[in-house]
């Protein structure tokens, strides 16, 4: 029944035939969006959860892991990330101004940040699996030989590992719409949601990065 | 009320059988009958028909494990199988009955097909994502399924650890298996809050939704809000399981403590996901069979949040006995009671309505009587599980297997045969044998009774659940329970033959009951959007029976 779609006046914007008007149609996306944007903070709850007991059971490990973590990449990547949630934001601006090239420009420069993110990332974790702070039995470094290190890893690679992978996921995301915003440019003034939830749901892999950060890192 | 008449059926024209409508609207029953057209259908009525089908088929793969247990406990020692596969079936019974039936049969099925009746839209807010959610939902029971057969898994279906993190059976694929499943939930209870909030048609405001809508509306809140700390956990378990990271494991520094905090967060609220559904299909069930409007609309609307609200709080009752500080177990035996604070408030206000009502004593609401004694009855037993005191000695007993039957199962069974019976004649068009509906329900409620008050009996007097083999002073009532279980097997069966009768050669229908709920605007079977012509206007409440002549005893909120 949803095949039966009719196209609007400007931007390419389609109204599904089940919707009242296309303001609802796009108050229904951005509705959705928040709510999945909310399960996925509940997600990473858990993780936090798990962090806190932890870290209240094992406040020295987590002390002296905590240092052992390489603060400047970790700094590093935490601009990269909130630089990269500027320009998806600008996405949005250019997309509302119908100007595609720009979207696509933005959306292009976003990625490249979050690959520069994820080699720095591979080589955090390289440098971890070579000294042997790894989770559960697979940790074997002799420089911090306190109860409870083997599980900050657990934590740290679980919540990073899962970081990671919202990382790759939001650049599918992007890198689609990018190419939708540069082969066939039809977003508009009418027709921007695509290009605003991308972008949402990249602010929220960003947001999370900045709760781990400090609570990896810095604490 | 005006328009159930001149909008009732514009493009079914009543016949004697269902398919011989080509007309300009046919019923989405006949819109396109190839299997493609049913497969990668956004239709949600034709999506609810689907997942009916799965859903049904697995609670039928979920009742024969239960039969397989209760065979078992006949006798006091091994009777039809051993130690290790007992294990499996109890834990396979309950993996399959939470995750692949309760938690899903309601929303999905009902839920699925009513809620745009109800709220007079074409369709859900995302009916793509509904689609996906269906096969979501299948990939997720394929994996459990596929884990099951190979080699299934022994830990009960809490999953505990630090059994489940060492356990030799295969975990990892049903846990994945039930995280699949898990997404399928959220993306159904996102859809309905999305589709609550911008579909409504002119004229239904937030207090002319049916309480159906409330109650769905209130359960996707807690599929939204509560699933996925479940999804990390299960995700976190597998990889403990697969990996031995020692999250969980006391050898490692982990704690099983954190693992049941973190399960029954969602696990205790998903109580409410399977069992709030079915307090809306009552309201629904209630109002039209004593011909009445509902008594107290607001409160029982409310209620519903209440309940999504305080479930949230009432995790801790699960692990009284696991170290938990006195004040917190105080502290969660007082939130979980409050349950019963909103449970009552419905209970009071669906006798109400029935309360010089002009009742009609059919099937669903014979399911109806039935539902309200198993929940009160379920209910109290709550508030006594919930009393750390009595709790400690009934811990892990078959009293609190009875309990929990009782009220998530006993009530939502009530409720899921109530909406079976209630909206068949909506959804096919077709009604059933009412003769067979009686007997049937009244073997059901007896069934259910003669299975589940023995074990309360056992429960109390000591006999710990998940036992393979118990002493013989406990076999009488065992074999009772039993026989409970054989009956209330026997009442299904006679269920589904009636019905697919009824499916076949049933007498066409359309509004059987005079209801006034919303979804009987239309044509029913309705046509494939829902509505033809023009659109139903909404000048009164959803449950609005009451003669104009009688309005000033009204029990109009």
């Amino acid at each position: 029944m949803q095949s039966s779609h009719s196209a609007s006046a400007q931007g390419g914007a389609k109204l599904a035939a089940h919707f009242a008007s296309l303001d609802v149609q796009k108050h229904a996306a951005r509705l959705g969006m928040w709510l999945f944007l909310a399960t996925e903070i509940l997600l990473f709850a858990g993780l936090f959860a798990c962090y806190a007991a932890y870290r209240f059971l094992f406040p020295e490990a987590w002390a002296a892991s905590s240092r052992s973590l390489d603060l400047l990449m970790g700094s590093i990547n935490t601009i990269v990330l909130i630089t990269s949630s500027f320009t998806a934001a600008m996405a949005v601006h250019y997309a509302k101004e119908g100007k595609n090239k720009m979207v696509g420009h933005m959306f292009f420069l976003t990625l490249l940040m979050a690959g520069a993110f994820l080699v720095i990332k591979y080589f955090e974790y390289k440098h971890k699996f070579h000294i042997g702070t790894l989770p559960g039995r697979y940790y074997f470094y002799d420089g911090i030989q306190v109860p409870g290190a083997p599980m900050f890893f657990t934590v740290y690679f679980a919540s990073t590992a899962l970081h990671a992978f919202h990382v790759i996921i939001g650049m599918t995301v992007l890198a689609i719409i990018m190419v939708r915003a540069y082969r066939k440019g039809d977003f508009g003034p009418n027709n921007y949601t695509a290009v605003e939830l991308g972008s949402m749901y990249w602010h929220l892999v960003d947001l999370v990065w900045i709760f781990l950060f400090p609570m990896l890192y810095l604490v | 009320m005006t328009p159930s008449s001149s909008i009732a059926a514009p493009g079914a024209a009543p016949g004697h059988e269902a398919h011989h409508e080509h007309g300009d609207h046919p019923s989405y029953l006949v819109d396109g009958t190839t299997v493609k057209s049913w497969l990668l259908t956004v239709d949600h009525k034709r999506i609810g028909i689907m997942y009916m089908f799965w859903v049904l088929l697995f609670f039928l793969v979920g009742g024969i494990f239960a039969m397989m247990i209760r065979l078992e406990l006949l006798t006091p020692g091994p009777t039809i199988m051993d130690a290790m596969t007992y294990n499996r079936t109890f834990t396979l019974h309950g993996v399959v009955m939470i995750f692949l039936f309760m938690i899903p049969a309601i929303p999905a099925i009902f839920g699925n097909f009513m809620l745009p009746l109800m709220l007079g839209a074409k369709d859900v807010a995302f009916p793509r994502l509904n689609l996906l959610s269906l096969y979501v939902y299948l990939a997720g029971a394929g994996f459990a399924l596929w884990g099951m057969l190979n080699g299934g898994l022994d830990t009960g279906w809490t999953f505990y650890t630090p059994y489940s993190a060492h356990t030799t059976t295969t975990v990892a694929p049903v846990l994945f298996g039930a995280f699949i499943i898990g997404f399928s939930s959220i993306l159904t209870g996102m859809n309905f809050i999305v589709t609550a909030h911008t579909m409504r048609a002119p004229g239904i405001t937030w207090f002319k939704m049916p309480l159906f809508v409330w109650a769905l509306y209130a359960t996707s809140c807690i599929q939204v809000l509560a699933t996925p700390v479940i999804g990390l956990l299960l995700l976190l378990v597998s990889a403990e399981n697969l990996f031995n990271l020692g999250m969980f494991d006391v050898a490692r520094g982990g704690d099983p403590v954190l693992f049941q905090h973190l399960f029954w967060f969602y696990s205790h609220p998903a109580v409410y996901i399977m069992v709030l559904p079915a307090f809306g299909v009552m309201s629904e069930v209630v109002s039209t069979f004593s011909r009445k409007n509902i008594f107290g609309y607001r409160a029982v609307a409310y209620s519903s949040v209440g309940i999504a609200f305080v479930g949230f709080f009432a995790w801790g009752h699960h692990m009284f006995v696991s170290g938990q500080s006195t004040f917190d177990a105080g502290i969660f035996g007082a939130l979980s009671m409050l349950v019963g604070v909103f449970t009552a408030i419905k209970v009071f206000n669906w006798v109400g309505t029935v309360y010089k009502g002009a009742v009609e004593f059919t099937t669903p609401f014979a399911y109806f009587c039935g539902f309200l004694f198993f929940t009160v009855f379920g209910g109290m037993t709550g508030i006594a599980v919930a009393t750390v005191s009595l709790d400690v000695p009934w811990h892990d007993t078959y009293f609190v297997v009875a309990h929990f039957h009782f009220i998530m199962v006993g009530a939502t069974i009530m409720a899921f045969l109530a909406a079976l019976h209630y909206w068949f004649p909506k959804m096919f068009g077709k009604t059933y044998h009412e003769g067979w509906g009686l007997v049937s329900a009244a073997l059901i409620i007896l069934g259910f009774n003669a299975t589940f008050i023995p074990q309360f009996l056992l429960g109390n007097a000591g006999m710990p659940r998940r036992y393979y083999e118990y002493p013989e002073r406990f076999q009488a009532l065992n074999v009772a329970s039993t026989a409970g279980a054989s009956l209330l097997a026997f009442g299904f069966v006679i269920i589904a033959l009636y019905l697919v009768w009824a499916l076949i050669y049933g007498k066409r229908v359309d509004n059987p009951w005079g209801s006034k709920g919303y979804e009987w605007l239309t044509a029913s079977p309705p046509p494939t959007h829902n509505f033809v012509g023009p659109q139903p206007t909404y000048p009164e409440e959803p449950h609005f029976y009451v003669d104009p002549k009688k309005a000033e005893v009204s029990d109009a909120v």
